[in-house]
């Protein structure tokens, strides 16, 4: 057991012990908020009204993310089933008063301001499945596997019906990296691939005219270039050129002239691409591998098995939206609408993943006090 | 011991959780490998193939617009069709001061404020280098000034593109419909990709409904630009495919038949044939320009449209809803006659007025001093207000309703066009779901006469006629009779029948019958107007006047004592020949006054260019073959 007294600790470990936040992490985050916003700048055409709304928006994130630290393990385990069952609530109520925004009913109006509920469901997911594998002892078993993936698929049906099939499949993909964590047997992981491959003909029935056109856009972008398509081949163009050492801050012709569509938002990593080149690509590449292993570091010492899924779920699903965002700008994956956590422009997305890394913060505050 | 187990297992769950992570890391690992090993190809590998497209700049993709499919009426006659219309564009990023520009253009063309305002809306929702149209349809010494004076007037462009017109005009603005200016809401409703380099949309009736066939789907060219974003060459094209060709079931010269026929007055015609659904005509009257819609009306203009008291834009046939006053006899004593409430041979003396037993109040005939001794036939003919009192009141409204729903009555026809209504068809639950009220006995009485609460469409009244003349047969009332896609083929769909009316067949002939005596009898209420007048055929028909205005009980109705708009609707419904029938029509004058005597004779008309008109008989002989 670690003895805390004051002196033994300079100001700024007293004041990241007293805020209960993760160094390590803390200093990772910030590098790569901070190089976003510099992206963000040369994506938007330079422009500081849109720079302005992004720091407002990290300025929500960061508060959100150090009030969320401060919450007990046992309060966010205590609330874990109360937010499911509101987000599955709030759900429902899109699908019958939503506000229909771009074509889809995702939106909830509440006078003062519009959320998505889809949103709450990538962390109330996760949380879920921690809190109700958690209840269990031992392995996980069948029984509870079925529970589980029940628990997942209900938030991931309603969203799909939305229709948002990027953050529905990303729901699924945190509730699903939680039964991962918990250890189950082998079998069942290669029976639930099996299956989830005999489920892509049924998804592919239950899919929009347009969600199908983006799959198959994929397989040959030059079928489309008015459309998705059209992304996909400036966003080669974007990436390709940038080369080894890229054009230069500022500099990416693509993205300048306004060739590249959606370049402050989900293709923002081409606009990176071209101007930092393929070095700045491959130190991005450990930047965000830095994150994601100081966060699976932070799951390892939890002080128990609820905390333990939940942080390696948060970890793990900000790997999945960063490989799907670049899959997708790099032409690999279909473009299914996922931002590049913390740097594409975007509000609720941004502080989401806030929300999520207080979490771990709250975590890596609490660890296992007594060590064998 | 316990303890130490859940100490035990704790440990146990901790280690599988970071083999787990191990394996996670991995494989995150190989997936981050993999990313990059694929953007080393982009950005090393391929590096010099992207510099060169990106460097000798820049691919651009630009839509080429389908040409829109025309709308033929069902002998060829062009209902809409496509024409050349010169408009001016500007591409905002070689205009250099746009302000300046617009100011000098002033002096060319007549610039409205509208078209300024769409002008700006569309600078600021363009992609880069897409000229923004200013202004549309010039005429051609203003293109030729323009023309003249082009290296003064830097970004702006002249270009001929293909505009909607409508060659028969108002007559058919409601059966046709129209196309107008794509704007948000419409983007919100089809895929705004497929409309990337189209101007216009189907905004009500054919156009709407049949949009997507007619719209066809977008071609693109690839076209490369310089930096100031000048097209330098093309790449590639991928040719649009042109919007299917529509061939209505609608007959032109029929349709102005009708037009005519209404003589200026507020109405609707709906013409079918029975034994099909092919609409024939579908006429509202007064009817609008529309092309004014694809022009893009003015705020003045459109307000003066909108707020005209006789209602333009408003499609009586499909969305006007009007109590159906006698028309809806037939079909009550057919109800009758199956439910076994009455015969046709059963006679009533048929008084003044009638009054429920137990109660004061007086249901009165609209003609005061009664139609004597009435079988049904004869009821029908005369239309007798207190036999159908007396048959509604004894049959009740749970067994009549049915019947009436049979019929169509309460619910959309589901015919292909845009805003139609479904009407009223009154019944108990339907009272109590809507006023929250219990249903009176004197509510059944005057929904037997087709007054109260009930609502009809002219369209629903030709479908319920159609079914009289088929003896129960539905078929789904259309209006699009064959798709052309250019494959030479011709691609018809098939008629649709629906649920059919069934009946005993002598109760068919008795309403069949007194149908015909209403036209061609003396006492019926379309002899002085047709049947006097000896007709080539023979017509089976029946009259109505709806009420806008109730009468007090001791009241007169007057018509020059009212004001026009209190006038009863003039209605008549009816198919011909009777013994064959070819065509079944419903009438009605807004306003008109007596259906004998306004409605019957516009009916009779509708019918003489159908089935006397020499062209039409010829076609149709040709059709036979």
């Amino acid at each position: 057991m670690i003895s805390v007294t004051g002196r033994e600790m300079s100001l700024g470990q007293w004041v990241l012990r007293g805020l209960r936040l993760d160094s390590v992490l803390l200093v990772l985050l910030s590098i790569l908020l901070l190089l976003g916003l510099a992206v963000l700048f040369s994506a938007s055409g330079e422009s500081l009204v849109v720079i302005e709304r992004q720091l407002m928006r990290i300025g929500l994130g960061v508060a959100a993310m150090l009030l969320i630290a401060q919450v007990s393990l046992h309060t966010l385990r205590a609330v874990s089933p109360w937010l499911f069952v509101a987000g599955v609530i709030l759900l429902l109520l899109v699908m019958w008063i939503g506000d229909v925004g771009k074509g889809a009913q995702r939106w909830l109006d509440l006078g003062f301001m519009r959320f998505q509920p889809s949103e709450i469901m990538k962390l109330a997911v996760p949380m879920m499945v921690a809190w109700y594998l958690s209840q269990r002892h031992g392995r996980p078993r069948f029984r509870d596997l079925l529970v589980a993936a029940v628990l997942i698929m209900i938030p991931v049906y309603l969203i799909m019906q939305q229709p948002d099939l990027g953050t529905s499949m990303l729901v699924g993909a945190a509730g699903f990296l939680v039964i991962f964590l918990a250890g189950l047997g082998w079998r069942w992981f290669v029976g639930l691939g099996l299956a989830a491959a005999a489920a892509i003909p049924i998804l592919w029935s239950q899919m929009l005219d347009y969600q199908r056109q983006r799959v198959l856009t994929l397989f040959n972008p030059e079928s489309d270039p008015l459309g998705a398509g059209y992304h996909i081949i400036q966003s080669k163009i974007a990436i390709g050129s940038g080369g080894l050492y890229g054009k230069g801050w500022l500099n990416g012709t693509q993205s300048q002239l306004e060739f590249l569509p959606e370049r402050s938002t989900d293709f923002i990593f081409a606009v990176y691409a071209e101007e930092f080149g393929f070095i700045g690509v491959a130190l991005l590449l450990l930047l965000y591998f830095a994150i994601v292993a100081r966060g699976l570091w932070i799951a390892a010492l939890a002080q128990d098995r609820y905390a333990r899924l939940l942080g390696g779920s948060i970890s793990l699903t900000f790997a999945v939206y960063m490989v799907v965002n670049i899959g997708m700008v790099t032409g690999l994956l279909p473009v299914v609408g996922v931002p590049l956590p913390l740097v594409s422009y975007g509000g609720t997305s941004l502080v989401t993943l806030m929300v999520a890394f207080g979490i771990l913060m709250s975590i890596a505050s609490q660890k296992r006090l007594v060590n064998r | 011991m316990a303890e130490r187990d859940a100490y035990g297992e704790e440990e146990e769950d901790r280690e599988r959780f970071v083999l787990r992570i191990l394996l996670a890391l991995v494989v995150l690992a190989a997936i981050l490998l993999a990313l990059g090993w694929r953007l080393s190809g982009l950005q090393v590998g391929a590096h010099s193939h992207f510099t060169t497209l990106s460097e000798s700049n820049r691919l651009r993709v630009e839509p080429i617009a389908p040409t829109r499919g025309v709308i033929r009426d069902r002998n060829g006659v062009l209902l809409a069709g496509n024409r050349a219309s010169y408009q001016l564009e500007i591409t905002v990023e070689q205009a250099g001061d746009l302000e300046a520009l617009l100011a000098r253009l002033r002096g060319y063309v007549e610039l409205s404020e509208a078209d300024v305002e769409r002008f700006r809306r569309g600078v600021r929702q363009r992609r880069p280098f897409q000229p923004v149209l200013l202004k549309a349809g010039l005429d051609d010494s203003t293109v030729a000034r323009i023309a003249v004076s082009r290296h003064e007037l830097p970004g702006v462009e002249i270009e001929a593109r293909p505009l909607r017109y409508y060659p028969l005009g108002s007559e058919f603005s409601h059966a046709v419909g129209y196309v107008g200016r794509i704007n948000q809401q419409d983007l919100q409703r089809v895929d705004a990709r497929a409309y990337a380099g189209s101007s216009h949309i189907g905004k009500s009736g054919i156009e709407r409904y049949y949009e997507e066939l007619l719209h066809g789907r977008p071609g693109y060219r690839q076209v490369e630009v310089n930096a100031q974003g000048r097209v330098l060459r093309e790449l590639s094209v991928t040719p649009p495919q042109p919007g299917t060709d529509l061939i209505l079931t609608l007959d032109a010269n029929l349709q102005h038949a009708a037009y005519r026929a209404l003589d200026g007055k507020d109405g609707a015609i709906v013409a079918v044939d029975p034994n099909n659904g092919e609409i024939l005509a579908l006429v509202s009257a007064p009817g609008f320009d529309p092309e004014a819609f694809v022009h893009g009306i003015s705020q003045a203009d459109f307000a003066a449209v909108r707020d005209n008291t006789r209602r333009p834009l408003f499609n009586r046939a499909l969305s006007g809803q009007y109590p159906p006053g006698s028309t809806v006899k037939p079909l009550v004593a057919l109800a009758g006659l199956e439910e076994e409430v009455t015969t046709a041979e059963r006679e009533m003396f048929a008084r003044g007025y009638y009054q429920l037993p137990g109660h004061e109040r007086r249901f009165r005939d609209w003609r005061r001093e009664g139609h004597g001794r009435v079988d049904m036939s004869r009821a029908i003919a005369v239309s007798s207000d207190v036999y159908f009192y007396d048959l509604a009141h004894t049959m009740g409204i749970d067994r009549m309703v049915p019947i009436l729903g049979a019929f169509g009555l309460g619910q959309r026809v589901g015919i292909d066009s845009t805003g139609e209504r479904a009407g009223i068809l009154p019944s108990r639950d339907w009272k109590r779901a809507t006023h929250g009220e219990a249903w009176f006995p004197g509510e059944t009485l005057i929904t037997a006469i087709g007054q109260g609460y009930m609502l009809t469409t002219p369209l629903q009244m030709a479908d319920f006629t159609a079914t009289l003349a088929t003896r129960g047969q539905r078929y789904q009332p259309h209006l699009l009779r064959a798709m052309d896609n250019g494959s030479g083929e011709l691609e018809y769909p098939l008629p649709v029948a629906r649920e059919p009316v069934v009946a005993a067949p002598k109760h068919w002939e008795t309403i069949h019958d007194s149908l015909v005596e209403a036209v061609h009898a003396r006492h019926g209420t379309a002899w002085g107007s047709v049947g006097s007048t000896r007709p080539e055929y023979t017509i089976a028909g029946k009259t109505g006047t709806s009420q806008v205005f109730s009468l007090g009980e001791d009241e007169e109705y007057d018509e020059e004592q009212l004001a026009r708009r209190l006038w009863d609707h003039a209605l008549f419904v009816g198919y011909a020949p009777a013994e064959a029938p070819r065509i079944a029509v419903a009438v009605l004058v807004e306003h008109g006054g007596s259906g004998g005597r306004v409605a019957a004779p516009v009916a009779r008309k509708v019918m003489d260019a159908f089935l006397l008109d020499a062209a039409s008989m010829a076609l149709e002989a040709a059709e036979d073959e």
